[in-house]
């Protein structure tokens, strides 16, 4: 089968980019999108152009390096989906393909579909973790966790940092991002003593990073490849308004 | 220890990193509750609910007040409304309260989301080249839009029938002649029909997200946004409608 | 190519004495930093998976000044994040006899006794404070109803003492370690270079003291000095091109500490998983992993008739083989790894494989649909039924999955001491990236267990013995000079060549080479013809490869064609290693090393030793240094699935 693409290209960062378009022969369609991408890119080098980086690796939906717009849709067609667990089977020949980079100003275009995603690192490093030392742990069942409990954090915890939800977002928020790793950690009793504190550090620097506000439109969980639920933003407001209510 | 011995010019980014990195101070607390609430955009949604609930509130007491069209004499309901709490406030000084209160709300509603839009705006300062219908709800997507249309309704509205300006009868105090003279124009129905039908969508999304800004989800919560935003548009718009087609003259 | 014998191995440093007390006299006698002074000692840290993130943050958190490197665009993507099955730990909280001893053992045996005892008894004791700390950091374990933690057993043990998360125990083990890192990414104490590869080691007086990187999106090429190095950039199975790891996965780091004078044991170890999805194209990037646990309830079949193309579901059950029903009775479908990938590839050399090109075998539900029911089938495996439905298009509550081995691990990497050590001092080496406690053979759920033991436990107790020592005063700029320049002439020389083929077509056509001679079988004639082919197609390679664009920039056909590089000379060490060893070992068959019934048969007389080889160069014979096991605790006896 025969595709016609029409990629962002953008030599770095600070370059002016635009579509292009190339014809994509020989795929199958069992090929991955990727590996359409892989086939494609292969031709550019051969012939002496520069192929077209896109972040990936793992391949297998899990380690969230991958993710474009595909056709408008972050990861492309196909529900709690991963652009890298694509097929071209679910693309219909005869249309083309728009395949646009993460749009953002916390995310800035890198080279091609390639951006730099390093804000959501340090949405994480202001507070989405546990305070305790290596080694200084109680032994595991010390504390027991209420199967409810455990159930929701690892439900927020699937999280894979794609970005997809700051990408989808018309507000360009990483809310569902934030919110994904406070209700995990504000779950378990092992992260009440900093629940409050974490869920403000966090907002505040999102915030400060340039993320947009959440208004709450539900693009974000509509093209989460882990299906990371709208309630976990409640929950996060929940715990900021508390914050700000104790002066935490 | 952490150096590089040759004092060349491509080590010099490198140079500079010889000690530990400073520990980031950690941003100061904001001093009192507004101020805390105000610095982040969880806390203006917040603002946004609250003010939203407010207003919501007196929607519900404005609606029932119109239907007493229905079933009363709408006159003396305003007429009762100025001489509620009269001994202390003074005849028509609760109605002087409660409309400083919602001039408060609005501006603070509206002062939060033209905040958070522009603040939505230099996120996305690119956009996407092809972007198809969106996955969310349609209310969702009209929020602002909305909000500008029932603003530019709330202005009209007050110089229709509350200073009467733009009235074609426009005497004060006689509101049900007002009203009357108002809805038997089929062009001022249209145009109270697009406010509220854009009331009724602000208050879908708004009476949902809002209970979620405030960090609550219950069960149910969409449809029983959908049922009161139901009630409240069948509401204000059963007034014009009644007049138009003559059941109330 | 041949090799050279070379002196054996004297010192691993672990102690002598009772075994159970080894660590624990270990970390008395391992001499500690001031934690005035720690600030001082910088520690680069090379890979930020399980056991390096764990590793950085825990360095961090102790008052040492950590460089952090990684290739990916943030730490938390490294390729432990894709481990599905569990983490082992001696916790016994399922009551069911498990013991320390008991994971010794089994871990001991898992490895067909080609370990070392200290080494495997360590991650034994280890294993249990691992689960704590992780549960401290809110990793979401699976639990049952009361609350406490739930166990599972996994890859045939005997006891439940495997932790899980669902099929993401990887991924919740790496976030956690990711955040802690990033706790001390924010405190100041590690400084965290994402999209940064390391490209050489720099030694200095005989010690390795910092390494040369490329910024991936700058293309600037920067050295980082430190006193003490940690390696722990996992495994090197991409060099068969097709594998279970992710596409960036790459031997770059340890081969170049190797060509630095680290040796690097036990090669030729790769471990097959047997249940990943077959091989669908020639363009095929990446193999797919199947949860070992489907194995519990499906059943291994293929037709009795060679070249039998007739739908599954059409051939009767007269016509089907269960093969390992029939070759193994007690064990069935559930014999370990080795044995049930090299089954599959016996069936399909015979001709009776399914699905394209004849390389997969059907793994059949329906029986466990009819005794179990749809429903509970469907709880047990519905996710990895929804993947591999996703991935091949067919229903396995209809049709049988098709089912082929893929690489999945290697137990092989640079040779360390019980300290972790390698041979160049101030060089470290753990998880994956290192040899030493999987021996010839790894145990389903123990890569996470001694990634995190690792990093969080063994490397931080021991390295300030060795930096008590320091700080080691200033480097010479020679030997930094010369490390970048070195690497400088290597993305010269990829961009110059500009020849007719991509990296990607090298690195598929030494896969395919890899896959054939030394995969799940290895023969003398099949060796011998992959130690033939590999030179000629490394000098094909040199003269032919193409990479665009130029070093200043984010540029992937640079990136790809080093790693390729690396593999090609790596592969042939790999080749070297499996010839050498002529006896049939755990990941390591020898066609002409087995029993009657085509088991593998071990030679505990002459290769009871780690092989460790030394650099001599590139296509020179290198030298094989032994290090001979000791069994003191545990006797080697045969290996028996019968």
């Amino acid at each position: 089968m025969k595709y016609t693409l029409r990629v962002w290209r953008q030599t770095g960062p600070t370059a002016t980019g635009s579509l292009v378009e190339y014809e994509v022969d020989d795929v199958t369609p069992d090929m991955s999108f990727l590996e359409m991408l892989d086939v494609l890119n292969e031709r550019l080098q051969l012939a002496g152009d520069a192929p077209v980086a896109f972040d990936h690796d793992c391949r297998e939906g899990i380690c969230g390096a991958c993710g474009v717009m595909i056709d408008g849709v972050a990861h492309g067609p196909g529900k709690a989906t991963t652009t890298c667990q694509l097929h071209m089977r679910q693309f219909d020949p005869a249309r083309p393909i728009v395949i646009e980079p993460w749009r953002a100003a916390p995310f800035p275009v890198v080279r091609d579909l390639v951006v730099d995603r390093s804000a959501l690192d340090r949405v994480i490093e202001a507070g989405g973790y546990i305070s305790t030392r290596t080694g200084a742990a109680p032994d595991a069942h010390a504390l027991p966790v209420a199967k409810p409990d455990a159930d929701t954090a690892f439900e927020a915890a699937a999280c894979i940092g794609c970005g997809a939800c700051v990408a989808a977002c018309p507000n360009g928020s990483s809310m569902l991002f934030t919110a994904a790793k406070t209700t995990h950690l504000g779950a378990l009793p092992q992260g009440q003593p900093e629940r409050f504190t974490r869920a403000r550090t966090m907002v505040e620097t999102q915030d400060d990073l340039g993320f947009g506000g959440c208004t709450l439109t539900g693009e974000c969980t509509a093209v989460c490849p882990k299906g990371i639920p709208l309630s976990t933003i409640a929950r996060l407001n929940h715990d900021v308004l508390t914050a700000a209510m104790r002066g935490d | 220890m952490y150096w590089t011995t040759r004092p060349r010019r491509s080590y010099r980014g490198r140079m500079a990193v010889t000690s530990p990195a400073p520990v980031r101070p950690e941003k100061p607390v904001a001093q009192g509750f507004p101020r805390r609430l105000w610095a982040s955009t969880v806390g203006k949604k917040a603002v946004m609910a609250v003010t939203g609930a407010i207003l919501f509130g007196y929607l519900l007491a404005h609606m029932i007040g119109n239907l007493t069209i229905f079933f009363g004499d709408i006159d003396g309901y305003g007429v009762f409304l100025r001489r509620l709490l009269a001994p202390v406030l003074g005849y028509g000084g609760l109605v002087w309260v409660i409309r400083a209160v919602l001039v408060l709300a609005v501006v603070l509603h509206m002062t939060a989301a033209i905040q958070l839009a522009r603040r939505s705006a230099r996120a996305r300062p690119v956009g996407y080249a092809k972007r198809p219908r969106a996955q969310g709800g349609y209310a969702a997507r009209t929020m602002r839009w909305g909000g500008v249309i029932i603003a530019l309704f709330v202005g009209y509205h007050l110089l229709d029938l509350t200073a009467g300006v733009l009235n074609p009868h426009g005497v004060d105090g006689q509101i049900h002649a007002n009203v009357v003279a108002d809805f038997r124009h089929w062009y001022v129905v249209a145009a109270y029909t697009l406010a509220v039908v854009a009331l009724g969508f602000h208050l879908r999304h708004g009476l949902w997200s809002g209970l979620r800004s405030l960090g609550r989800a219950p069960s149910r919560s969409a449809a029983a946004a959908l049922v009161v935003a139901l009630v409240i548009t069948i509401g204000f718009l059963s007034v014009p409608y009644a007049v138009l087609f003559g059941i109330v003259r | 190519m041949s090799y050279r014998e070379g002196d054996p191995i004297a010192d691993t440093r672990a102690p002598a004495g009772p075994l159970e007390t080894r660590w624990e006299r270990r970390r008395f006698a391992a001499r500690l930093v001031n934690p005035a002074n720690r600030r001082k000692l910088t520690v680069v840290v090379v890979g930020t998976g399980l056991a390096g993130g764990s590793a950085a943050a825990t360095l961090g958190e102790l008052g040492y000044n950590v460089l952090s490197f990684c290739y990916q665009d943030s730490p938390r993507r490294a390729h432990s994040i894709a481990a599905q099955g569990g983490i082992n730990a001696a916790k016994n909280y399922a009551g069911d006899g498990d013991s320390v001893h008991r994971l010794f053992h089994d871990t001991i045996k898992g490895g067909d006794f080609r370990s070392r005892e200290s080494n495997v008894h360590r991650l034994a004791e280890v294993s249990t404070s691992i689960i704590d700390q992780c549960v401290a950091q809110g990793v979401p374990f699976a639990r049952e109803y009361g609350g406490l933690l739930d166990t599972r057993s996994f890859g045939g043990a005997q006891v439940s003492r495997t932790f899980y998360a669902r099929g993401q125990t990887g991924q919740q083990l790496l976030l956690g370690a990711y955040q802690a890192l990033a706790r001390q990414i924010h405190a100041g104490t590690v400084r965290s270079h994402p999209r940064t590869e390391m490209l050489d080691l720099v030694v200095a007086d005989g010690r390795a003291r910092g390494v040369v990187v490329r910024d991936l999106v700058t293309g600037e090429i920067s050295t980082h000095l430190a006193d003490a190095v940690v390696l722990a950039t996992g495994g090197y199975g991409n060099v068969f091109h097709l594998s279970t790891n992710a596409k960036g996965c790459n031997t770059t780091a340890i081969w170049r500490a190797h060509k630095r004078g680290a040796l690097f044991a036990n090669p030729c170890y790769t471990q097959i998983h047997p249940t990943c999805i077959p091989v669908s194209g020639d363009h095929q990037s990446k193999l797919t992993l199947m949860s070992e646990s489907l194995r519990n309830d499906g059943r291994v079949w293929v037709p009795v008739q060679a070249g039998d193309d007739r739908p599954p579901n059409r051939i009767p059950e007269d016509e089907r083989d269960y093969y390992l029903e029939r070759m193994y009775p007690s064990f069935g479908n559930l014999v370990p790894r080795d044995i049930a990938s090299r089954a599959a590839k016996a069936v399909c050399d015979a001709g009776r494989g399914v699905g394209p090109g004849g390389l997969g075998v059907y793994l059949d539900f329906a029986d466990a649909i009819e005794r179990l029911g749809r429903a509970s089938v469907a709880a047990r495996y519905g996710n990895l039924f929804e993947m591999y439905q996703r991935i091949t298009d067919e229903d396995p509550y209809q049709v049988p999955m098709r089912i082929y081995p893929a690489v999945h691990y290697t137990m092989g990497g640079l040779w360390v001491d019980y300290d972790l050590r390698a041979t160049i001092p101030g060089l470290f080496v753990i998880g994956e990236a290192n040899f030493s406690d999987h021996g010839a053979n790894r145990l389903g759920a123990s890569a996470l267990m001694q990634g995190l033991a690792d990093g969080y436990f063994v490397l931080p107790a021991v390295i300030g013995d060795y930096l008590a020592d320091g700080p080691f005063g200033p480097v010479g700029a020679d030997a930094v000079s010369e490390a970048e320049s070195a690497v400088r002439d290597l993305v010269t020389t990829l961009l110059s060549i500009d020849g007719d083929r991509t990296p990607e077509s090298f690195h598929r056509e030494l896969g395919r080479l890899m896959w054939d001679l030394c995969g799940m079988e290895r023969s003398e004639e099949g060796l011998h013809k992959a130690l033939d082919r590999i030179p000629s197609l490394r000098e094909e390679f040199w003269r032919r490869v193409k990479v665009t664009g130029s070093g200043a920039e984010l540029n992937q056909a640079l990136e790809k064609a080093g790693r390729v590089a690396d593999f090609l000379e790596l592969a042939e060490l790999m080749c070297v290693d499996a010839l050498h060893r002529t006896e049939s070992c755990g990941g390591h068959f020898r066609v002409e090393s087995q029993t009657a019934d085509g088991d593998a048969r071990r030679d505990d007389d002459h290769f009871a030793y780690v092989a460790a080889w030394e650099f001599t160069g590139v296509g020179e014979p290198p030298v094989l240094h032994h290090e001979h096991l000791r069994f003191e605790a545990v006797r080697p006896t045969v290996r028996s699935y019968k």
